[in-house]
């Protein structure tokens, strides 16, 4: 009886077993597809373009079909150039939309516009881009980097707004509270302790919205749209390096292709870079107590 | 009021009529009178949800941030009606220090000192090292870190923490500093060190402490009030609250029957 009793109990723990092995199997077998297309784009663009990629690449203007060597130092100018331009309303407008979603929740007001922002997450950044050319490339009458930066700009809002209201939720209330009772104001409170002591997440929120508009080609086709040559111009179409791609990639020459995936390189490098920086960054972060 | 419990003669530096304080429609404290008197420390104690740290919040407006509080009835600063007044303006008469250690993280120990005065702007730049030093002597923290003013605040402990977080609410100059359970968080030899600072800063400061420890309320207080379920029970000098108190309740309380 007892034995029976212990063999049973002991057939029980085996399948108990048996289904934590398979299931652990399931999730490791899940986290390898899920990371197997990263490392093969990885290497297949490496193989593939690397022999396109020399100092060339990202000094000289891309060449005529025919010609040997060439690069898209322009594009790569060009992506930075209009990166700034977002940069210069984008961070701004997302982080004080970060700290009024925030630090005056309840307000039926602060509700509205963080469903609002939710929202404007999920568009499609090829209605962005729609909706930049007309709003300014139709009224200028042309493709300019300014209507790119534009573009960019809005798409980076949405990603920068959310991680400065999650980041300053992080920070305890306790520290708000210090800093009031000292007889500082709200915003005082808000701009230079709350939003300080969790600068680096915001930080990182911002390096990875930078990152994600770096590599945006839709907003960019039909606002920015292209150029050959160097242009620093802000009124002038500018080149870009997804669109540079893009271009490269269409075309029917081999040559091109393999310009295209030096270009893709050199994105997936920047991704990379930027989201190892962002480790370290939050790897130092201030721990709160 | 209470004739064998007589209050020492002092004047109000801060004091309450009638002060009530709703959490969404629910009483937290009903009707609560009392003064702190001027250069005398008065502590608060009852069990916990007693409405003792409602009270204290209520005094400097740190109630009024937290959405579904409604506070009524006055609050006199040094006589005058500050109901209605400017928040801003009556935190930096009337300073608290919280229960536990709240540093500034991102700042060093020099620049949690001073704080509170760069923020509101001020332009007295070259007094700032003279203050520094006058609030960390008078927190007791000075010669424990002179010699690295520069240093993050979190690489203190959690009793040099909370003489910090004194010091920087002494950096502004309050007359009145308001602490809730200021030793709570910490260990024996930290809370003596503070009870030791909060004694010294007597003669300059009104005190108002809330606490549950009632040795220390004993130790350290001229005063104590009693509060239970949102009321204030009694209040008188210390000793005659601790050995002959006046309302049945009390005693009970005091000789640790409850609460």
């Amino acid at each position: 009886m007892l034995k029976e009793e212990l063999l049973r109990k002991k057939r029980k723990f085996e399948y108990r077993k048996f289904k934590s092995t398979l299931m652990l199997s399931l999730s490791i077998a899940a986290s390898i597809i899920a990371v197997l297309p990263l490392l093969y784009i990885f290497f297949y663009t490496t193989a593939s373009g690397a022999s396109a990629l020399n100092f060339d690449f990202f000094t000289n203007l891309p060449k005529p079909f025919g010609e040997e060597g060439g690069g898209m130092g322009n594009a790569i100018l060009g992506t930075f150039i209009m990166l700034m331009i977002g940069s210069t309303f984008g961070i701004p407008i997302g982080i004080m939309t970060g700290i009024y979603v925030s630090e005056y929740s309840g307000s039926v007001m602060s509700v509205i516009i963080k469903f609002l922002t939710d929202v404007l997450s999920g568009i499609p950044s090829i209605v962005i881009g729609i909706f930049t050319y007309g709003l300014i490339v139709l009224q200028t009458g042309k493709f300019s980097a300014l209507a790119g930066g534009f573009a960019l700009g809005l798409l980076m809002i949405p990603t920068i707004t959310r991680t400065t209201e999650e980041m300053l939720k992080l920070v305890p209330n306790t520290l708000r509270e210090a800093s009031l009772a000292l007889g500082i104001t709200k915003w005082k409170t808000s701009l230079f302790i709350v939003l300080k002591t969790a600068s680096s997440g915001i930080i990182t929120g911002i390096l990875l919205a930078l990152a994600r508009a770096a590599g945006e080609t839709a907003p960019l086709l039909f606002t920015s749209f292209g150029n050959n040559f160097w242009s620093t111009s802000l009124n002038e179409p500018m080149s870009s390096i997804p669109v540079q791609i893009y271009n490269f990639a269409i075309s029917p020459y081999e040559d091109w292709h393999k310009m295209a995936w030096a270009g893709a390189f050199v994105l997936i490098t920047l991704v990379f870079v930027v989201n190892l920086i962002v480790r370290i960054i939050t790897k130092r972060k201030f721990t709160l107590n | 009021m209470l004739d064998n419990v007589k209050i020492p003669e002092a004047l109000p530096s801060v004091e309450t009529k009638n002060l009530s304080v709703k959490f969404n429609g629910r009483d937290a404290i009903r009707n609560v009178n009392i003064e702190f008197k001027k250069n005398k420390i008065t502590s608060i104690i009852g069990p916990s949800g007693c409405g003792k740290s409602t009270l204290l919040r209520s005094i400097n407006f740190m109630n009024q941030l937290i959405p579904g509080c409604r506070v009524t009835g006055k609050i006199f600063f040094e006589g005058e009606d500050i109901s209605g007044n400017d928040a801003v303006e009556v935190r930096r008469k009337i300073g608290m220090v919280f229960q536990k250690p709240n540093p500034f993280p991102t700042m060093s120990i020099r620049d949690n000192v001073i704080a509170g005065l760069k923020m509101a702007g001020s332009t007295k730049k070259n007094i700032y090292d003279e203050i520094i030093e006058r609030s960390l002597i008078q927190a007791g923290l000075w010669n424990e870190v002179k010699d690295r003013l520069k240093v993050s605040a979190l690489e203190l402990s959690g009793g040099q923490q909370q003489r910090l977080c004194i010091a920087r609410t002494l950096a502004v100059s309050p007359q009145v500093i308001l602490m809730d359970e200021p030793t709570s968080a910490l260990d024996p030899i930290s809370t003596m060190k503070i009870e030791e600072t909060i004694h010294d800063l007597k003669s300059q400061i009104t005190i108002a402490i809330v606490t549950h420890n009632m040795q220390q309320a004993a130790r350290l207080s001229d005063i104590t009030a009693f509060m239970y379920l949102g009321e204030m029970i009694e209040i008188g000098k210390t000793s005659g609250i601790f050995v002959s108190p006046v309302k049945e309740l009390t005693e009970q309380y005091v000789t640790g029957r409850f609460g």
